[in-house]
């Protein structure tokens, strides 16, 4: 485990810093309030019961690795590999998995080994069928694709993957059910991703600067907790509610080291960008180096059935999910408008020379703003992980989170808090919609599709001014 | 030199002139609850200069800013020469020949003093992306070098043809923009206080160019907030307050008259306004000033990008 | 131990190599659209993408000749740029960023979509489309040619003198419309836009032919790229790519007609050296530095560069060479 060593640059950048000794007191009763938000809302996910019931059909996350290696064609035969995940999360060890050429002759078998992983070498390129051996199963664990054609070629990497649980059976199919679920999955997506885009949108309100490494803040949060929850043993909701407090740390951090000087140098916009992709290709790139390029699972809540409460089925973990960030938003909303932070925030956002004319430190405001970016981010990296990519975190989560990010807080209208929530809700319910229709592997694109139609429409988005966007 | 006698005119806001150039109709711009323009009709002679002066926040450069195509208004029509110029985008407005300049001098620092100039030229051949390759451009290049180069020496600015523009004194900016302007031969020039900022040494010699545009037979519109400065180089004066006309005549018949005194001392309106010794606004007025201000800023933004 | 000859012969070669060629047109486009406009295009190697792949798709799947595909690679650069621009371009400058890392990242899943396979291949990609581009090489496919020691199979040879030819081109291309009034009025956009809507330009005109063009580049580099690796792979083109680009480009000195290419040069034989430097320092059983993982090199030329882009932005935006005066887009 190279975890723990590689842990510390990042960690020891950020106590350094000096801008978190003056954490100012706002801040502190909120990350107060969102570590009650997370405690109280364990008891929700401490029900969990053990899997019994089918679990419903879950996106699998297809792992794309930028450096996953070409396997080595050195011997003769052709490998075929994939790694058997279980829809809760879980890898499947010990399931027989067999090759058949053309007339069902098997020609090559193999057993998982306890990562799920499994490997065999067909003999020549051709068209063979994989199939699962279904008595090799673990009891409880139901198949939906068992058997998959493929057509092996030489010099490329062949992977299979099947798809585990069952098709949701009689009454719960029907259109209505489905149209809830869809619903239901959209709107705690939607919620997600503006957990993590209200503090983008907030930053831009306040500096004028679209922050391109915010992605970035959303998988360090996640990854910190991961660290914890899994290399520390901590529990993932004291991991989660450590993460969010370095996450509202590094935030600052970001504010101080970067923003703070270029604003003094009255930067230009155009720079400002630049520097901040820079910046996100290089944590991006740090994260991989330290956490690895593939998902790994949290510790907690990765075995969660879905309970049934009338017209909608649904997990622990989800369902947490959505009360959590409704009661984290609210908060936020709350906090936007009856605390004198909050009201200097907006009044920041509205006209930043006025504001400082009557008075309010800019700089001040600004640098709340960022540490509280930075805490939502690391509680959305956490939250995203958790219930849309199946429990588990990975290097590109932030930058993918990044892009519907940006569909949702561009179709509320850039710079404004509440139209980014609800252009989040809307990007996160079309996206589990259009999922419905088009190929999983597309799944965001809808969400993306949105953000060139709306710019097309109506650039200052559904709440913005139109003067925003000049 | 007066061309005609101005006191030909009624003096009353919205009054008609002889021989108007450019015609504003009704014409409103609201930026959030504030009417930063509301003005029911315009008219602007041909061949005067034309000063327009209000207190800061009077809607003056909104005006500018709606009539040149930077904003858009919620109401209103205006021609030029009898066409109708609503609605255009500012490329299109300077296209036929109003042109203006910007409070903020907008000369192009990067450029040379030279390039600022023959930037300006218009119809080049080698502005356009196929005539730029093949190479024919070179004879207009040099026709409009020349233009330039006479143009810079009226203005005393021929030494620093090769200099960068960034190098220039604000008052040099200044010249380099109207000079600037000329280049497109235009039949009006809207200069947006086309003296703030310059060392007063200059300003003689700015007031010297800006009526000799009109000597050469251009119409001049220019927004001032300073009396003193109207008062020695207009032909007529336009008055605007709170984004409305309040009174137009002769320059020395406007110092005496009662609603121009008003408002600028405050005493007309709802809402004291308050000035300090030097001009400038304090208190509930400064905050209402820089209120209105931004939105003119972002105005001007907004008009940016659904302009062009 | 560290073989320094192995280590100069390799950062010799990366500085003529395909890597350099296909990063230097995309910096060439960026150039234009950075360097000169200062419009910011955050998906440049998504132009790469619909040029490498609107020539394969082109060849393979509708059976035109190369030599059209390539024309084909060349237009889809073009209409993505018309895509892209005619929302964003009248917009404050982040919009057309996000839209334009968008888009790359829209096209790349596209590409490697499953449902996608019998059209662009899926994540297999391509290959099998650029046979007729090997068939037109004077050299030797199979043979070694050696230059002072710095070795190139026959084919990349080929390749490279293509690639190097068409940088040329680029650059003349360059240098005549920058040079000209069209560049004259890009520079005074990329400066101040609303002074040049008051000379009666139509800035929205020129920002869209800039976009264009650039984009055209970026689509040729696609199509040069794709020709000498004689395969396309969907996950090649992802975004941070674009961000080498620029990395290129800005230690080159954005806004010189040279910048790019002297910038790609200069990024890949560091690149090519620090790279071949950390692999045998940490391989083997006792390596040199071990506190770095053999497996994590790859990911440390990502840092670095993202480490480059921000501190160049930051520090010294007019590249390398230029004077502090010259800084251009950064003035405001």
């Amino acid at each position: 485990m190279r975890a723990a060593g590689a842990a510390r640059p990042p960690v020891r950048a950020r106590s350094r810093d000096p801008g978190f000794g003056r954490v100012p007191g706002p801040l502190r009763a909120l990350l107060g309030a969102l570590l009650g938000t997370l405690i109280a809302s364990s008891a929700l996910l401490g029900l969990a019961a053990p899997a019994l019931a089918a679990p419903a059909l879950a996106p699998l996350q297809p792992s794309r690795g930028a450096l996953s290696p070409p396997a080595p064609p050195d011997q003769p035969g052709l490998p075929v590999s994939g790694t058997l995940r279980n829809v809760d999360g879980t890898l499947l060890a010990g399931v027989r998995v067999q090759a058949l050429a053309a007339g069902s002759q098997q020609v090559a078998s193999t057993l998982s080994d306890a990562s799920g992983r499994w490997e065999l070498t067909v003999p020549t390129p051709g068209r063979y069928t994989f199939r699962i051996d279904r008595q090799s199963l673990p009891r409880g664990v139901s198949v939906l694709q068992g058997e998959v054609v493929r057509d092996v070629a030489p010099g490329t990497l062949s992977l299979v993957v099947f798809r585990f649980g069952t098709q949701r059976a009689g009454l719960q199919t029907s259109a209505s059910a489905t149209a809830a679920r869809v619903l239901v999955d959209g709107i705690r997506f939607g919620l997600v991703i503006g957990i993590t885009g209200v503090g983008l949108s907030l930053i831009f309100g306040t500096t004028g600067l679209t922050n391109f490494a915010h992605g970035e803040l959303v998988t360090i949060g996640a990854v910190l907790a991961w660290t914890l929850n899994v290399t520390f043993g901590l529990q993932l909701i004291w991991a989660a509610a450590l993460a969010i407090v370095a996450g509202g740390a590094l935030g600052a951090a970001n504010d101080l080291a970067i923003w703070r000087p270029m604003r003094r140098r009255r930067a230009s916009l155009v720079a400002q960008l630049v520097i901040s992709i820079g910046l996100a290709l290089a944590l991006r790139y740090l994260v991989l180096i330290y956490f690895g390029g593939r998902s790994q699972s949290f510790a907690d809540y990765t075995n969660q059935v879905e309970r049934n409460y009338g017209f909608i089925s649904i997990t622990d973990k989800d369902l947490a999910t959505i009360v959590i960030s409704l009661v984290v938003l609210v908060g936020v909303a709350l906090l936007l408008q009856r605390t004198r932070i909050g009201k200097a925030m907006r009044a920041v956002a509205d006209n930043r020379d006025l504001a400082a004319s009557s008075g309010i430190n800019v700089e001040r405001v600004v640098l709340f703003v960022w540490i509280l970016a930075g805490a939502l981010a690391a509680l959305g990296g956490v939250l995203f992980g958790l219930s849309e990519l199946g429990g588990t975190v990975q290097y590109e989560m932030g930058f993918n989170l990044l892009l519907l990010m940006f569909a949702g807080v561009i179709l509320g209208g850039l710079g404004t808090a509440y139209g980014a929530l609800v252009g989040c809700l809307i990007v996160g319910v079309l996206v589990e919609v259009s999922a419905q229709i088009i190929p999983v592997d597309l799944k965001y694109l809808g969400g993306l599709a949105v953000l060139i139609v709306i710019l097309v429409i109506r650039p200052q988005g559904l709440l913005g001014s139109r003067a925003r966007i000049g | 030199m007066r061309a005609e006698a101005p006191d030909v005119v009624p003096g009353q806001p919205g009054a008609g002139k002889p021989d108007p150039v450019l015609v504003i109709d009704s014409i409103t711009r609201s930026f959030g609850g504030v009417r930063a323009v509301d003005v029911a009709h315009l008219e602007f002679q041909r061949g005067w200069i034309t000063g327009l002066i209000g207190p800061n926040g009077a809607g003056k450069t909104t005006l500018f800013n709606l009539l040149t195509g930077f904003d858009r208004p919620d109401t209103g029509r205006w021609t030029f020469d009898g066409i109708p110029l609503s609605r255009l985008a500012p490329h299109q407005v300077a296209r036929r020949g109003v042109v203006r300049t910007f409070q903020l001098t907008k000369a192009l620092a990067k450029l040379t003093v030279l390039d600022n100039m023959r930037l300006a030229a218009p119809k080049q051949t080698g502005e356009r992306f196929f005539g730029a390759l093949l190479g024919t451009w070179g004879r207009q290049e040099q026709a409009n070098t020349r233009k330039a180069m006479e143009l810079l020496a009226r203005f005393q600015l021929d030494a620093k043809a090769e200099d960068l523009a960034g190098c220039l004194s604000g008052g040099q900016r200044k010249l380099l923009e109207m000079a600037r302007a000329l280049m497109m031969d235009p039949t009006v020039v809207m200069l947006d206080e086309p003296m703030a900022g310059v060392n007063p040494a200059l300003t003689e010699s700015l007031l010297k160019h800006v009526k000799s545009l009109r000597d050469d037979g251009m119409t001049v519109v220019f927004v001032e907030h300073d009396m003193d400065v109207i008062r020695d180089i207009s032909d007529w004066v336009v008055v605007m307050a709170q984004g409305r006309v309040i009174a137009e005549g002769r320059p020395e018949a406007l110092s005496s008259n009662k609603t121009v005194v008003d408002a600028y001392l405050g005493a007309h309106h709802d809402q004291a306004l308050e000035f300090d010794a030097e001009g400038n606004p304090v208190g509930q007025t400064a905050v209402l000033v820089a209120e209105i201000e931004s939105e003119l800023e972002a105005a001007i933004e907004r008009g940016q990008d659904l302009s062009a | 131990m560290i073989d320094i000859p192995s280590l100069l012969t390799n950062g010799i070669a990366a500085l003529v190599g395909p890597s350099t060629i296909f990063f230097a047109l995309l910096a060439i486009g960026l150039n234009i659209h950075f360097g000169y406009t200062g419009l910011l295009n955050f998906g440049q190697i998504g132009f790469a993408l619909v040029g490498g792949y609107g020539m394969g798709i082109a060849v393979l799947y509708f059976g035109l000749p190369l030599w059209s595909g390539v024309l084909v690679g060349m237009a889809a650069g073009m209409v993505l740029a018309l895509l892209l621009g005619i929302p964003t371009l009248r917009l404050r400058a982040d919009y057309l960023a996000i839209v334009t890392i968008a888009a790359a990242e829209i096209l790349r899943l596209i590409t490697r979509s499953t449902s996608m396979t019998d059209f662009s291949g899926g994540t297999q990609g391509l290959t099998g489309y650029g046979g007729g581009f090997r068939q037109l090489s004077p050299f030797d496919n199979g043979r070694f040619y050696s230059f002072y020691g710095v070795r190139f199979l026959g084919q990349d040879l080929w390749s490279i003198c293509v690639g190097w030819t068409v940088v040329g081109l680029s650059l003349i291309l360059v240098f005549l419309l920058v040079r000209s009034p069209w560049g004259r009025v890009l520079k005074a956009i990329r400066e101040d836009e609303d002074a040049v809507r008051a000379l009666g330009k139509n800035v929205f005109v020129y920002k869209m032919q800039a976009l264009v063009l650039g984009g055209v580049f970026g689509a040729v580099g696609g199509i040069i790229f794709a020709l000498t690796t004689q395969s396309l792979t969907p996950d090649f083109y992802s975004p941070p790519q674009t961000f080498f680009a620029y990395a290129a480009l800005i230690i080159g000195g954005a806004g010189r007609v040279l910048g790019p290419v002297v910038g790609s040069m200069i990024f890949w034989f560091v690149l090519s050296i620090t790279d071949n430097f950390l692999r045998q320092a940490t391989a083997g059983s006792n390596p040199l530095i071990s506190f770095i993982d053999n497996q994590d090199v790859g990911a440390i030329r990502f840092v670095l560069v993202g480490v480059a882009l921000a501190a160049l932005m930051m520090f010294r935006p007019q590249g390398i060479f230029g004077k502090r005066s010259e800084v251009l887009p950064d003035a405001r």
